[in-house]
């Protein structure tokens, strides 16, 4: 902690009242210590009249931070609302703004879906980091009243065989798989992925699905004069309260054990069982009719759920911070305030129905305490030992913060990187050179399987899982009637983005759209979580700002909004940033689930091996360019998303016909390694004929956005291709399935048996982290 | 009676998972399922009862161990002593060895992860009252997800098992978890009470399972309660 002058106000004998802080207006306060600039301090006391209290400056401070206030963001998320069209506004029952986006997906069913970053606690604790990362997101969902039914988590590291990756990556995997799995949610998609630029900061993105019926959305405010705010869940103590820890007087003697105060770790720490018993609280709750509006604590815990619920309802708030229960002795009021605590709620709840509400907590054996009221004024009241501590116009703290116009400027190496083409790089000659591409290709840490990662979650509980990994997508059944479901898939590739971040957001969007698509489901919302570097160097704030306007560009492009998103600057250790990280998030419809298309061929006998869409020389940011050369230069590929929504339609529809029996998107690796997943999936093997003029390593290695491979049973063929060439998509014949065949045979490279492809694909992540 | 008119409960802790997927299973073997409640001492005339899988009570102290405790588990034990049929499934399993109505105890996976994926498993005893639809030797692919599910006991206590033809299931292929001689599911002396790691209430259906072949166990069940 650095060295401070400020003196630190309250103590055992004094409060730092509302009333003191007025009569003490040049009193030094440890504002910068906190985070906030000198003209943010002043503002916060033009907006008082007053030097702000200990608790009023803690509540200001995380408030305004960059990850509550979204100040340096702000300007540019705007552009997501100016490109949403009220058509693309039909399905969405909330959006950006909420605590995640709802939408409609017909039969009365609305589905709403948010991903989080917990990038650096991660790093710092990788377990807990990751495993609260979930717990956060989770109450997100249940803040918009519906039931929790998925997760997916999209993650990032340094180099797979990089010493500190043995160290975070296996306890990121574990904190997931033993917080989510405890939950009873089923893991059903997410990514792994390995870059340099990772290294000292990983990203540990964590998804929700949410379900729930479309007329049971709760919303986060605060009306009805009277009524109670209640807190309940875990108990308040002194874990990630972070920067307000420079409040804390070393004279306190006060700690979670009783003698002298610990020094608590800042990542907070999670228990998942409080967290599976809170959840079905809350559904209990929400089924009996006894909440008006209700806020997850998450980050800045108390003084972000009783500002944001005050700043959205339709009067004031009164807090008696004496009623919150502590598990640890001595905290002031800051801390209170501050403290990010898991496993939580507040709830405003009507007088009539407090007993009942805590009769449900009762049951559930959830902590539940009446901590304050909604009020006829305008003022957020905080009082502590019969002191008023904070007396502030609550959306002054929770939406009307500062907003930057940060400087926004393209690098100049960005030309550079540009002009570095890769059809300069060797590729491989002959068959012999090309086979070995592959198998390296198939074994290297980006492409290799992940089963070493998700085997570790739980995909089967509550039993709706109909796709998850090694699948390009989740799907998931709601309607066990009718056998409605939903897909979802995140995607991104950052190298992409790090050369072109417009375009590279745009397939990164086109790929998630993809995903969804290749299960036979029909994409209908987006979501994301922006990973950059630091909001003060304008080269990040250009990418930023370019990734911001190709994403919304290309969701109004496909049709389909971007219903809410989480951003996460500052990912950077010294002056390198991370790759620019513009994660994707696409949620998709099925009518039937039991129509979905799997992954493995196979599953029919005599099966065509068609590829759908273009495939052109395009290596910038290629994955073989990384692997073989060490190489990131050029351009990405080309992006055509009117293409990628013809592509989803045939999907569909041959889904919904029974025309398709297995489909992969074709991305990182190309159609090799398409194939080789392909195959493994379905332990099956395949005969490969490429057209007499292509290019092999071409066709095999290339990236070209805007393709799939699809299995259609033999005697389904004609009227597949037929369709696709009276809608225009490209489809070229490129093989057969052969199910007494165990090895992908490819003319031109050679035969691969199945298990010699196993042992390359399967063997890494095994050997890299036991 | 008909076997619509068989009810089963299914216990829920704070802290179970599989609980609806149970009733689900149970449901659609063909039989009425009825949830109870953990801190209700009334197993509301159920004919058999299921403890499924989860993490009971958080499973802070010792899996399984806290769970023995519950009220509802006074009534199973009680019950179980008359002759009702009780299976549990991994957590379930692990709450049925400590409360002594199956031997031994589920412990750390010997490689010390979560494990979850499909695996082969080998039916030994088709006489239990949850097994009599499977054929001797019958290969099944099951899901199992647990992080301690390494199945221990005294050597004589296994001699026992083995000699009295108790395992109902083994592990083929590749053991999961290192249990001793690839122990997945045992039975007591009547057969009546089950317990096992993997999860048939998963295997039920090959569009959310990778089979149906665990559905077998609860029409076996049904079998003895609806005798033909």
């Amino acid at each position: 902690m650095t060295e401070t002058t400020h003196d630190t106000v309250t103590s055992p004998e004094r409060v730092d009242s509302t009333e003191y802080a007025a009569r003490t207006p040049e009193l030094a306060q440890p504002y910068r210590e906190l985070g906030l600039a000198e003209d943010e301090y002043q503002r916060i006391r033009r907006i008082l009249g007053r030097r702000p209290t200990e608790a009023e400056l803690a509540m200001y401070s995380v408030m305004w931070s960059e990850h509550c206030s979204y100040k340096s963001s702000k300007v540019h998320l705007r552009y997501f609302g100016e490109t949403t069209t009220e058509e693309m506004r039909a399905r969405m029952l909330a959006g950006i703004g909420e605590n995640a986006g709802v939408i409609d997906i017909g039969d009365g069913w609305a589905v709403t879906f948010k991903v989080e970053s917990h990038n650096h606690p991660s790093y710092v604790e990788p377990h807990q980091g990751a495993a609260t990362g979930v717990g956060g997101i989770v109450r997100d969902i249940m803040a918009m009243g519906a039931r929790p039914v998925a997760v997916a988590d999209p993650l990032r590291f340094g180099p797979a065989e990089a010493a500190d990756t043995a160290r975070v990556l296996p306890g990121v995997v574990e904190g997931i798989g033993g917080y989510g799995n405890c939950l009873g949610l089923p893991n059903i998609g997410g990514e792994v992925v390995f870059d340099e630029s990772y290294a000292r900061n990983p990203l540990v993105n964590a998804m929700c699905v949410g379900v729930l019926k479309s007329d049971e959305l709760q919303l986060a405010h605060a009306s009805g004069t009277g009524n109670k705010i209640v807190l309940f869940g875990a108990r308040t103590g002194l874990d990630g309260i972070g920067g307000v820890s420079v409040l804390a007087s070393e004279s306190f003697s006060g700690d979670e054990t009783g003698s002298g105060r610990k020094k608590l770790p800042s990542v907070q720490v999670g228990d998942p069982f409080t967290e599976k018993v809170l959840i079905e609280c809350c559904l209990e709750l929400y089924r009996s009719g006894l909440v008006v509006g209700v806020q997850d604590l998450g980050g800045a815990g108390l003084s972000c759920a009783t500002s944001e619920l005050a700043s959205a309802g339709d009067g004031g708030m009164w807090i008696d911070l004496d009623a919150v229960p502590l598990r640890a002795e001595g905290m002031t009021p800051a801390e209170i305030l501050s403290s990010e605590s898991q496993e939580r709620m507040c709830a405003v709840v009507r007088p009539c129905d407090v007993e009942a509400f805590m009769e449900v907590c009762r049951k559930w054996d959830v902590t539940a305490t009446v901590i304050g009221e909604v009020t006829d004024d305008e003022n957020l009241r905080v009082d502590w030992r019969g002191e008023r501590v904070v007396d502030v116009p609550p959306r002054t703290v929770a939406d009307e913060g500062p907003v930057y116009q940060r400087p926004v400027r393209r690098p100049a190496e960005q030309d550079r990187l540009v002009a570095d083409d890769p059809g300069t790089l060797a590729r491989p000659g002959d068959a012999g050179e090309l086979r070995e591409t592959l198998l390296r290709m198939a074994a290297s840490p980006n492409l290799c399987s992940r089963e070493w990662v998700t085997s570790q979650y739980d995909h089967y509980v509550r039993g709706n899982t109909v796709l998850a990994q090694p699948s390009d997508g989740g799907v998931l059944r709601i309607d066990e009637q009718s056998g409605r479901g939903i897909a979802v898939a995140t995607d991104c590739n950052a190298r992409y983005t790090r050369l072109d971040p417009y375009q590279g957001a745009r397939l990164a969007l086109a790929e998630a759209y993809r995903n969804v698509s290749v299960t036979g489901s029909k994409p209908v919302a987006v979501t994301n979580c922006l990973n950059f570097g630091s909001a003060e160097d304008p080269g990040v704030m250009w990418q930023f700002q370019q990734a911001v306007r190709g994403l919304a560009d290309g969701a109004a492009e496909l049709g389909i909004p971007v219903t809410g998103g989480n951003v996460s600057f500052y990912n950077q250790t010294g002056g390198d940033p991370i790759l620019p990280t513009p994660v994707v998030g696409v949620l998709g419809v099925i009518d039937d689930v039991a129509r979905r298309i799997p992954t493995g061929i196979g599953a029919a006998p005599g099966e065509a091996l068609l590829l759908l869409g273009e495939t052109h020389d395009e290596f910038g940011g290629s994955e073989w360019s990384r692997v073989v050369h060490g190489h990131l230069g050029g351009t990405p590929p080309r992006v055509d998303l009117s293409r990628e929504k013809l592509l989803g339609e045939i999907l569909a529809l041959g889904a919904r016909d029974g025309l398709v029996s297995a489909a992969h998107d074709l991305s990182e690796g190309g159609l090799a390694q398409g194939l080789v997943e392909m195959a493994l999936i379905g332990e099956t093997g395949a005969r490969v004929v490429l057209p007499e003029d292509a290019d092999p390593f071409v066709w095999l290695f290339s990236e070209s956005a805007g393709r799939a491979v699809v299995s259609v049973p033999r005697g389904e063929e004609l009227r597949f291709t037929e369709l696709c060439s009276a809608r225009g998509l490209p489809c070229t014949k490129i093989g057969v399935v052969d199910t007494e065949s165990r090895s992908l045979d490819i003319q031109g490279v050679g035969e691969l048996p199945l298990t010699e492809l196993r042992r390359a694909w399967e063997g890494t992540l095994p050997a890299l982290f036991g | 009676m008909s076997a619509a008119g068989a009810s089963i409960g299914v216990i829920t802790f704070p802290g179970s998972l599989d609980d609806g997927d149970a009733r689900r299973a149970v449901r659609r073997a063909g039989a009425t399922p009825v949830a109870l409640w953990h801190a209700d001492a009334d197993l509301h005339g159920v004919d058999a009862v299921i403890v499924p899988g989860g993490f009971s009570y958080g499973d802070y102290l010792r899996c399984g161990a806290i769970a023995k405790f519950a009220p509802v588990m006074t009534e199973v034990l009680r019950a179980a002593e008359h002759g009702m049929p009780v299976l549990g499934v991994c957590n379930g399993f692990q709450v049925l060895c400590e409360a002594g109505l199956l031997p031994g105890a589920l412990t750390r996976n010997a490689g010390l992860h979560y494990v979850c994926r499909d695996q082969w498993l080998r039916a030994e005893n088709t006489t239990s009252t949850w097994t009599t639809r499977y054929e001797p030797g019958a290969e099944l692919l099951i899901p199992v997800k647990h992080g301690e599910g390494r199945y221990v006991a005294e050597e004589s206590t296994l001699d026992e098992l083995e000699g009295e033809g108790r395992v109902l299931f083994r592990y083929v292929e590749d053991n999961p978890n290192g249990s001793s001689r690839d122990i997945a599911g045992v039975t007591d002396a009547r057969g009546r009470v089950a317990g096992l790691m993997p999860h048939p209430e998963h295997a039920i259906d090959p569009l959310t399972g990778p089979t149906d072949d665990g559905l077998g166990m609860f029409l076996s069940a049904l079998d003895t309660l609806v005798p033909a």
